[in-house]
Formats: C-alpha cells, sequence, structure tokens
C-alpha cells in the first residue's frame, strides 16, 4: 500500500477536499477518527466499571455468559476476536474461552486414534471437565459451542454435525457431506449402522450406501465388525465410546480393523 | 400458667394448625400474665401462644391438660374472654415462663375479638381429640428451661432467614448485573455505529486518511471487536499488536519446528503458545492474523493451508513455501523420517499425509 498524502500536489488536493467538506458541514473521515480514540477511552473506562462489579459474574454464571455473548452478537460485537480486545482485557472472557480452546484440542487429540477425530459434544464436556479438574470454573455446553467456533479460524476440520439433539464435533478435515452426515445421524441411537438399514430408513440404493460407509471407513470414523451375526455392521467410536468401560491405546487401534 | 413450656412455634409432622387469633393477652386466673398482647394458636395437638413482637417468645401447652372451658362476657372496658381449666401440671413437664401457679385456670383475653370462632373450634377439637390418633414426636430436651427453646427457635428460624436472605442478594446481584450490562451494550453499539460511518467515508475516500491513520483505526476496531468492514487486505487486521505477534512467533517456534521437520498444525501452534503464556492468551484469530503477516515481515515462517485431501505433493509443497520442489522434497522426507508425515505412493504420485499414529 503506498502512502497516501506525500508530495506538494497531495497535499495540496487534500487542503482542497477539507475545505469543501468543512463547507458542506461533513465531518472527514480522519476527524472523525480521532473522535472515536477519545469515544473509545470513555468507553473503555465504563467497561472498567463494568468489570469491577460484575467479572465474577461472567466467571461463575454460565447463563450470565449466554446472556452476554447474545447481547454483544447483536450489535455486531465478537468479544473474544481478539486477546487484545477490551472485553478480553478487562473482562477475562478471552482467556476462559481461548484456554477452553486448548482443552477441547487436547481432549480431541488424544482420542482420534480411536475415533477417527469424531466426537459427541457430551463425551466432550464431561472428558473437559474431568480434565479442569474439581476446582475449575465450571464449563457449560454453549462454552464449548462458542470455543469450537472459535477454533474454525485455524482450519484442521474443526466443525460441528447436528445428531440426534445435539451435536457430533469433528476435529479432522475429513470431508464429510450430507450424505455422511444422514448416515451419522442414522446410526446414532445404536451406535452402528448396517447398509439394510440404510436402505431402510432413507431408501437409498446398495450402492449409495456402500459407498458412503466405505468413505466413513476409510476416514477413520468407522469400524467395521463383519463377523456380526447377520449381516456387517458398521460401528462408530464416536458415538457408542460411553458404552465401553475401557479406552483403547494406540497400539491397540493398530490391531484392530479401520 | 404453669402448665405452659417454652416452644419453638414450629408444628410437627402431623399436627396441623386449627385457628388463630391475634391480640390476645394470656390470664394466670384472675391475673394478667407477665406476657404483652400477642397471638393465641390453635392446633390439633396444642395451644400455642407467642408474642406479636417479640417472635421468639413463644409458649404451649398440650390439649390434653384441658378439663374443661367456658365463654366469659365482655363488660365495660373489658374484653371478652375465654376461661380454660387445666389438669395439674405433668412431672416432666418442660420449664416455661411460670414455675408455680396458685391457680388452675387461665384465661383467654380476647381485646380484638374472634373469641366466638376460637371458642367454636376449640369445642371441635376437644371434641374430637385427633392428639390422641396422632401422637407426635416427644419435645427434645431443651438443656436449662427458657434458653433452650429460645435457642432453638433463633437457629431454625436464623438459618432459614440467611438462606432467604442469600438468594434475595443473589437474584439482587444478578439482575443488577443484567442491567449494568445492558448500559453497556448501548454504549458499545454507539461505538459500532462510529466505526460503521467511517468505514463508509473511508470507501467513499471522504478525505484522504494516512496510512497511520489505517493502521490505528484498525487498532480501535481490533480493541471493541469489530470486524474489519473496510477492505480484505492481505496482511489481515494488520496492526502493530500482530506484526509484534508475529515477531515473538518466528523466535518461539524455531526450535519446535526443527523438532518437528518444520511443520506444524496452526491448532498445535495454538496450543503450545497459549500453555506457555498461562495467561492473556492468543485468540484463534491472532494467531492467523499474525501468521499471515509473516511473509511480510520477511519471517522465515510460512502460514500454508493442507489442501482439502489432507495431504501434499513435493509439487504442491514447493508452490506454497516459494521453494524448489527439490528442497520441498527433501523437507517432506525429512518430516516423514520424523515421523511426522507418512507417505502414500500410487500411480497418481507420491502424497504425503499427517501421521496420525
Amino acid at each position: 500500500m503506498h502512502r497516501r498524502g506525500v508530495g506538494a500536489g497531495a497535499i495540496a488536493k487534500k487542503k482542497l477536499a477539507e475545505a469543501k467538506y468543512k463547507e458542506r458541514g461533513t465531518v472527514l473521515a480522519e476527524d472523525q477518527i480521532v473522535q472515536m480514540s477519545k469515544q473509545l477511552e470513555t468507553f473503555k473506562s465504563h467497561l472498567e466499571e463494568f468489570a469491577s462489579k460484575h467479572k465474577q459474574e461472567i466467571r461463575k454464571n454460565s447463563q450470565f455468559r449466554v446472556q452476554f455473548q447474545e447481547m454483544c452478537a447483536t450489535i455486531g460485537v465478537d468479544p473474544l476476536a481478539s486477546g487484545k480486545g477490551f472485553w478480553s482485557e478487562m473482562l477475562g472472557v478471552g482467556d476462559f474461552y481461548y484456554e477452553l480452546g486448548v482443552q477441547i484440542i487436547e481432549v480431541c487429540l488424544a482420542l482420534k486414534h480411536r475415533n477417527g477425530g469424531l466426537i459427541t459434544l457430551d463425551e466432550l464436556h464431561q472428558r473437559v471437565l474431568k480434565g479442569r479438574g474439581k476446582y475449575a470454573q465450571d464449563v457449560s455446553q454453549d462454552d464449548l459451542v462458542r470455543a469450537i467456533k472459535k477454533l474454525k479460524v485455524m482450519g484442521n476440520g474443526f466443525g460441528m454435525i447436528p445428531v440426534g439433539g445435539s451435536y457430533l464435533v469433528q476435529s479432522v478435515p475429513a470431508e464429510l457431506n450430507m450424505d455422511h452426515t444422514v448416515v451419522l445421524q442414522l446410526a446414532e441411537k445404536k451406535g452402528y449402522v448396517t447398509v439394510s438399514e440404510i436402505k431402510d430408513s432413507l431408501k437409498w440404493e446398495k450402492e449409495r450406501a456402500s459407498h458412503v460407509l466405505d468413505h466413513l471407513l476409510k476416514e477413520g470414523l468407522a469400524w467395521l465388525d463383519s463377523q456380526a451375526a447377520g449381516e456387517p455392521q458398521y460401528w462408530l467410536p464416536a458415538l457408542f465410546s460411553e458404552l465401553t468401560s475401557r479406552d483403547i491405546t494406540p497400539e491397540e487401534a493398530n490391531q484392530m480393523t479401520p | 400458667m404453669d402448665r405452659f413450656s417454652w416452644s419453638n412455634g414450629l408444628l410437627e409432622i402431623n399436627e396441623t394448625l386449627v385457628i388463630q387469633q391475634r391480640g390476645v393477652r394470656l390470664y394466670d386466673g384472675d391475673d394478667k400474665a407477665k406476657l404483652d398482647v400477642g397471638v393465641v394458636l390453635l392446633s390439633t395437638h396444642r395451644l400455642i401462644w407467642r408474642d406479636i413482637k417479640n417472635h421468639e417468645c413463644c409458649i404451649s401447652m398440650p390439649l390434653s391438660q384441658i378439663i374443661f372451658f367456658e365463654e366469659q362476657a365482655a363488660g365495660i372496658g373489658k374484653s371478652a374472654k375465654i376461661v380454660i381449666h387445666l389438669h395439674p401440671p405433668l412431672v416432666n413437664k418442660e420449664p416455661g415462663p411460670y414455675q408455680h401457679s396458685k391457680y388452675s385456670y387461665i384465661k383467654l383475653s380476647f381485646k380484638e375479638h374472634g373469641q366466638i370462632e376460637f371458642y367454636r373450634r376449640l369445642t371441635e377439637e376437644m371434641t374430637q381429640k385427633r392428639w390422641e390418633n396422632t401422637p407426635v414426636s416427644q419435645p427434645i430436651s431443651t438443656g436449662t428451661g427458657s434458653q433452650g427453646g429460645r435457642t432453638r427457635a433463633v437457629g431454625i428460624v436464623g438459618i432459614e432467614r440467611k438462606i432467604e436472605e442469600k438468594r434475595k442478594e443473589t437474584d439482587k446481584n444478578i439482575s443488577e448485573a443484567f442491567e449494568d450490562l445492558s448500559k453497556l451494550m448501548v454504549k458499545a453499539k454507539e461505538m459500532v455505529e462510529v466505526s460503521r460511518s467511517i468505514a463508509n467515508k473511508i470507501k467513499d475516500k471522504q478525505g484522504d486518511i494516512t496510512e497511520d491513520e489505517t493502521i490505528r483505526f484498525k487498532s480501535y476496531l481490533l480493541s471493541m471487536g469489530i470486524a474489519n468492514p473496510v477492505t480484505r487486505e492481505t496482511h489481515g487486521s494488520g496492526t502493530h499488536y500482530h506484526m509484534q505477534l508475529a515477531k515473538q512467533l518466528g523466535d518461539m517456534l524455531q526450535a519446535p519446528l526443527e523438532e518437528r521437520g518444520g511443520m506444524m498444525a496452526l491448532t498445535e501452534v495454538y496450543c503450545l503458545v497459549n500453555r506457555a503464556r498461562g495467561m492473556e492468551l492468543l485468540s484463534p484469530e491472532d494467531l492467523v492474523n499474525a501468521c499471515k503477516m509473516f511473509e511480510s515481515l520477511k519471517l522465515p515462517l510460512r502460514e500454508c493451508r493442507v489442501s482439502e485431501k489432507g495431504s501434499l505433493t513435493a509439487e504442491e509443497f514447493a508452490k506454497l513455501l516459494g521453494l524448489s520442489v527439490l528442497l520441498s522434497k527433501e523437507r517432506l522426507l525429512l518430516a516423514e523420517k520424523m515421523g511426522h508425515l507418512c507417505r502414500d505412493d500410487s500411480v497418481e504420485g507420491l502424497r504425503f499425509y499427517p501421521n496420525l499414529f
């Protein structure tokens, strides 16, 4: 970007523009920027006052956090955009959510070998709470959802898939289109799904069902139980992980059929 | 009056309140009792009296003490009364306001009327004798007489009051917080509107602004958390803050990157940096915006978007980094050796995947 306003001709031009605008009574952008800096100082002191009285409320009360976030969204402000923002610096909202982001990433990373990078919001919530310890502040599912929305900007496939009234959290860049999503939703009740079930419920042809299931296998999101009575079952670790009591180590995972 | 015991005034389980009447003074026989005017309560099991002003002054007597009772009409300057004749006090009776009395009857003086209804109800209860069907627990020995009864009342009532006060205070705090929050949001909205007006002017070129002013404006937007509405520049939000951050990252990530064969996922960087900071953490957007400045600041780091397929060939990598294909292949092979990547050698070529195992 070249420096504007340099050179005699440019200066004269600028003075002319200033004169024109002052005549008409409108304020120039640069004057307004100076104004804004003053208004910002005023706002900052209001925020400081608010923080001195209610900072605790934000930390302790998840309902209050929801209200706060929604109000910000309504007026077009993102309190989590930057750690350097006033909201973050003075209210401490930033640290709360950014740290949560770190914890979410770590949980997803630790379980990726088993569930392929897909986990229910419930399980994620439980594991994050466990990791935080019993003396840490409480964290709600709404808090997790907001933190995840922020993580999306870093790529890496973070996203959320609506399933069975809640969400599956995706943490790998696996391509999941509507077909995959629908099959995941179908599998939600039992933790597994078969080709016949897909054909019956969704009225798809065998090829379409197989194609989707093969993709889920390839991405490591589904495991095949070919020994199942009847027909092969496609299990989704992300969904049945709450039922299994034992965590599988990466070595064991290698020996199974992903 | 010596048939009464100190009480906390709380009804037992199975005991029901039948009627209560305020403005009642007690008489020990024909003498005014050394108590003030209060409230008399009739339950299925007891006769209870409580001082109107001092709620902790509360006495009761089991209805089984009553032999019979009669009305005494009002006179000039005299309220209507109910005279109650009583059995002798029980041996294990709990202490009360009177150790001893020469009378075997008491009077209830109804200064605010209500005697007719009270009499009727008392008759009913004495006829039904409901206390015989549903016995209540014996009163717990409260220690030193009058003190004991009062302390118990204070204890329970006190705790209940504290809980109620705390609840009210919490409610008050929250509603005050919401009110203050709403006011704050009104002010924040004004800031948003000002910034939009400025952005429009910049677009319409109403007065040229310098690069310094542009940077300053961007930093104001950053402080408020307002998205930059002006341009989609390649330097992202491009404030001094991000430039500083980019330099810090350049220093901080040298060693970790070498350990990992030259490549790290952005989420990995995010965790590493924030864990190291402990507080005043970076937002994901801060990190992304800082990375965008690597090139212009001529730092030896580059942010690259791994393709949607989640894998790279040497050519794709070379293009991203602006390196020769030979160098980029070398990098990938090194990362593979370190275990960060694994290869997929097929007819379509050699692709490298992040090693998830």
